[in-house]
């Protein structure tokens, strides 16, 4: 992922290089017939699987209502919980760590690592770390960041991006995989046939003797609990427990807003996420972990919190919601514009619906990309609907829209027709007009970006208005107009 | 300004008292989802993820273990019952000591299980010991004792310390990263047996 | 029962078949309609599109309008939903407390048309005739923010004479969007084919909906398409009365 910097206007989560605004990625993206296959089955699959993991709780909607509330509490004592967690883990024998922005959080990790004298490290999949891009600012130092989760395997072998948040890899197929593996992975045997459970295989043994030699794991977290220091990782596979377990030294990059008050609220949390997540009653492994256990896993573990502006997103009114996201990925499963774009046109480490409302954020709306991301969406809503921390993600991306820059003709015409709005005499000219003009050119196929693939309806010869006139005109009704 | 300063001084003070609120947060959901057949309910949600489970009783269990072995070395960590392993010839079982990778598996009681979900909870204290010996060998076989079963999440979770090391299991290791579509085993134990007394 | 009709500016403008058809409707159940000649738009595309100062009038406008009416009748489950979730929030969140506080206290009395026959008015059969092939697509405003549930099916099954088939994947959104349509056109049309596609599979001679901006979209694509598949509003089958 060599191509990726840092644009000159946000240097908290890079923007891919190149990467254009987020209709013209989605052009290709759209005309990417394997891709939007790929898709397509991928999410349709997991989509129904969500539903009726989800039906099987009887009070799904209560739990949601909890979680939304214990995120939203969190948010607002944000600090007084920091404090708190930063108590414990430092009790418990870990050692805490802040970082302002994604390169203050880099540079903490390449120091910490460093002093280990390693050049190597094992990493679980996260999203922090993607946020702050910190295997391409590790290789700046010398160090190899080995991503061990299957998706970001194949992503790292293929020098490809992430494309999903639960799995960086869904754009690609079995067979597309299968040919990856064989011409990346060295210790791939011949004849390897493109059956998940083959392919899972390869990884194993791909992965097995780094587990075992590697003395430094970094990771991610999906909570944290204030009130103990304790930390948790929910996966699938193992490789989390592997990295969580078997090195010396444990570096967690954790976003301040991961942070839950007390123990209870797993309760809550770990019945939310999975069955969002993978659609799974639970996950296979959840990993737990307080500080330092003599004889246990790592003896030195240290935990980065990292701001990288959240601190901003939670002073806004309307935006600060995104916070509560649990990086579950049900938004991206039903939203009807990731399923035909994919998540590279999203231009950022987070895509879909969350992305949207996420990276602007984070990044700030100047760059063209960023600016385009909150009208990435029709606003079904679908997104909101399946979020178990009831993100009101088409209410946020409104908002955002009324931050981004625009072009100066659409400012022209939204003033026009506001101005023809506000009044019902200038409408009523305005439908005349309209009628004239399409009945000298009834075949107009304008807009182009409306017409290439629609036809526009006919212009009615009288509008409704004007019809109510001629046939109730002695309403009583009429009192108002103006 | 340090970093720490910097965050907790843009995060401030807001008025309030965050305890006093928390404990009056709003939480409409159920306490518990099942009351009765918490066993059978543990163990046909165990087996829907592919785990191996063995209904047996405790006479029962030493025979049931011994036969579920594959060829080689368990690992056999403190704390476990003596009755468990009987049946096991003493050169097939290791201390926590042994080379995990040469080991075919381990054998371990648990802390909770959980009925809903299907879920072993270790906190890898007595008869589990620490967290890498139920991680790279392949076969794990795990007892459960009938009370030991909690009924779902909430009353799994009132049982357990969290400042423990905890290692929640549901089914073999797994991954949904080719084409969203569930296939069991990667990196943890691929084969999960489960031994409910 | 007295009705206020808001037409809305789209169907005012270019579906006047839509505003009519519910006149009839409500005439032919006994009730009494007027259309309030001081209303314009709902500023639901100023709203969506990023102008939300220049929606502020029309949220003005329409609660001026509105306001002494106990009941409102919208056809349209978008422009329903704007009136109904956004009209206070955006006078709120504008800093004109006052308008916000009118506008949450009548929002409440406007209804999609589906909602005001079943909920308010307690009728499901309103005496309609349309012996063909039809099937419903709920559009994502009537179905995830209004929550119209199978209200529109409840009126449409009671209709003499029709053949009401399923909508494969019914719950995918069209692709309209307001102006995404535009913004997006590519992603747009790709989510268009697919609805379309199943449109077709239905072998439905109509396709009905409570909007008639997605059904310009989708109708529009089934045009160009040279399908033969009609689009037509709620309403105008639910008037049919021969």
């Amino acid at each position: 992922m060599s191509d990726i910097a840092k644009d000159a206007t946000a240097s908290r989560m890079p923007t891919y290089v190149g990467m254009p605004a987020f209709p013209k990625a989605a052009h290709e993206a759209v005309a990417d017939t394997r891709l939007r296959r790929n898709l397509a089955h991928a999410t349709g699959t997991i989509r129904e699987r969500r539903a009726a993991a989800v039906a099987e709780l009887d009070d799904w909607a209560e739990l949601r209502d909890a979680g939304k509330r214990i995120k939203d509490h969190t948010l607002e004592y944000l600090g007084h919980y920091l404090r708190m967690l930063e108590g414990k883990v430092t009790e418990a024998g870990g050692v805490v760590h802040w970082a302002r922005d994604a390169e203050e959080a880099n540079a903490i990790v390449a120091r910490l690592i460093k002093e280990t004298g390693e050049t190597e490290v094992v990493k679980v999949k996260s999203m922090a770390t993607q946020e702050i891009g910190l295997n391409e600012a590790l290789a700046e130092h010398g160090i190899t960041a080995l991503e061990t989760d299957l998706a970001e395997l194949i992503v790292q072998l293929a020098d490809d991006r992430p494309s999903h948040i639960l799995v960086p890899a869904i754009h690609k197929n079995r067979a597309e995989i299968r040919d990856l593996f064989s011409h990346r992975m060295p210790s791939a045997p011949e004849g390897l046939t493109d059956e998940p459970a083959d392919l899972a295989e390869a990884a194993r043994r791909h992965l097995r003797a780094k587990f075992l030699s590697a003395k430094v794991a970094v990771s991610g977290a999906n909570f944290a609990i204030a009130d103990t220091g304790t930390i948790l990782v929910v996966e699938s596979e193992g490789n989390g427990r592997m990295c969580l377990t078997l090195p010396e030294t444990l570096i967690t990059v954790m976003g301040i807003e991961k942070l839950l008050p007390s123990a209870r609220d797993l309760e809550v949390f770990l019945q939310l996420l999975p069955r969002s997540s993978t659609a799974e009653r639970m996950n296979p492994y959840t990993s737990a972990w307080t500080g330092v256990t003599p004889g246990d896993g790592p003896q030195n573990f240290h935990l980065v919190l990292l701001d990288n502006g959240r601190t901003d997103v939670r002073d806004e009114e309307v935006g600060r919601q995104a916070l509560r996201c649990i990086r579950c990925s049900a938004c991206l499963n039903v939203c009807p514009v990731y399923a035909r774009a994919g998540g590279h046109a999203y231009g950022s480490p987070y895509p879909g619906p969350i992305g949207a409302i996420l990276s602007p954020q984070i990044r700030g709306i100047g760059s063209k990309v960023d600016a385009s991301l909150p009208f990435a969406s029709s606003l079904c809503g679908a997104c909101y609907e399946v979020c178990p921390v009831a993100i009101d993600i088409p209410e946020v991306l409104v908002h955002l829209r009324a931050k981004a820059a625009k072009k100066l003709p659409e400012k022209t015409v939204m003033k026009v027709a506001a101005w023809g709005l506000r009044s019902p005499a200038r409408l009523a000219l305005g439908q005349t007009l309209a009628g004239r003009a399409r009945s000298l050119a009834p075949h107009l196929r304008f807009p182009r970006a409306w017409a290439d693939t629609r036809d526009l309806p006919p212009i009615p010869k009288e509008s409704f208005r004007a019809w109510w006139k001629r046939t109730h005109g002695d309403s009583a009704d009429r009192k108002d107009a103006s | 300004m340090s970093a720490r300063d910097a965050i907790l001084g843009r995060l401030g003070a807001p008025e309030g008292d965050p305890d006093a609120e928390y404990l009056l947060l709003h939480r409409g959901y159920l306490e518990r989802h099942h009351g009765d057949g918490l066993v059978e309910l543990f163990a046909e949600r165990v087996a829907h993820y592919r785990a191996i489970v063995h209904r047996v009783t405790e006479a029962e269990l030493p025979g049931a273990l011994a036969a579920a072995l594959r060829l080689g070395a368990y690992v056999v960590p403190e704390g476990v019952p003596a009755a468990w392993t009987g049946s096991i010839e003493p050169s097939r079982r290791l201390g926590p000591d042994a080379d995990l990778e040469r080991v075919s598996g381990t054998i371990t009681g648990c802390a909770v299980g959980i009925a809903e979900t299907g879920t072993i909870v270790l906190d890898h204290g007595a008869a589990q010991g620490r967290r890498a010996l139920t991680l790279v060998p392949d076969h794990h076989l795990v007892v459960v004792r009938a009370d030991q079963v909690a009924a779902d999440l909430p009353d799994g979770l009132g049982r357990l310390d969290i400042t423990r090391p905890l290692t929640f299991i549901s089914g073999p290791s797994a991954t949904s990263d080719i084409e969203l579509s569930r296939v069991e085993g990667v990196h943890g134990p691929r084969t999960l047996e489960v031994f409910l007394v | 029962m007295k009705i206020a009709l808001f037409a809305t500016c789209v169907n005012d403008t270019l579906f006047p078949g839509t505003g009519k058809a519910v006149v009839r409707i409500l005439e032919r159940l006994g009730h009494e309609v007027v259309f309030p000649e001081a209303q314009t738009c709902c500023g639901q595309m100023h709203l969506n599109t990023g102008y939300p100062e220049q929606a502020l009038p029309l949220v003005r406008s329409f609660t001026d309008t509105f306001e002494e009416y106990d009941a409102i009748v919208a056809p349209s489950g978008s422009c329903a939903a704007m009136v109904r979730d956004w009209h206070g929030k955006t006078a709120a969140r504008q800093g004109d407390h006052r308008l916000a506080e009118r506008a949450f206290a009548l929002t409440p009395r406007v209804h999609e048309l589906a909602e005001l026959l079943v909920d308010v008015l307690g009728v499901t059969d309103v005496g309609a005739v349309f012996p063909h092939r039809v099937t419903y697509h709920p559009t994502c405003h009537g179905l995830r923010m209004l929550k119209l549930g199978d209200k529109p099916l409840q009126l449409l099954r009671e209709v003499r004479g029709i053949d009401l088939v399923d909508l494969p994947d019914a719950t995918e959104c069209c692709g309209f969007g307001g102006t995404f349509a535009l913004k997006n056109a590519d992603v747009s049309a790709a989510m268009c084919a697919d609805k379309t596609a199943a449109v077709k599979q239905t072998r439905a001679e109509v396709l009905c909906a409570v909007d008639n901006s997605c059904l310009m979209h989708i109708g529009g694509t089934l045009s160009r398409q040279r399908s033969g598949v009609r689009v037509m509003h709620l309403a105008e089958i639910l008037a049919s009365d021969r």
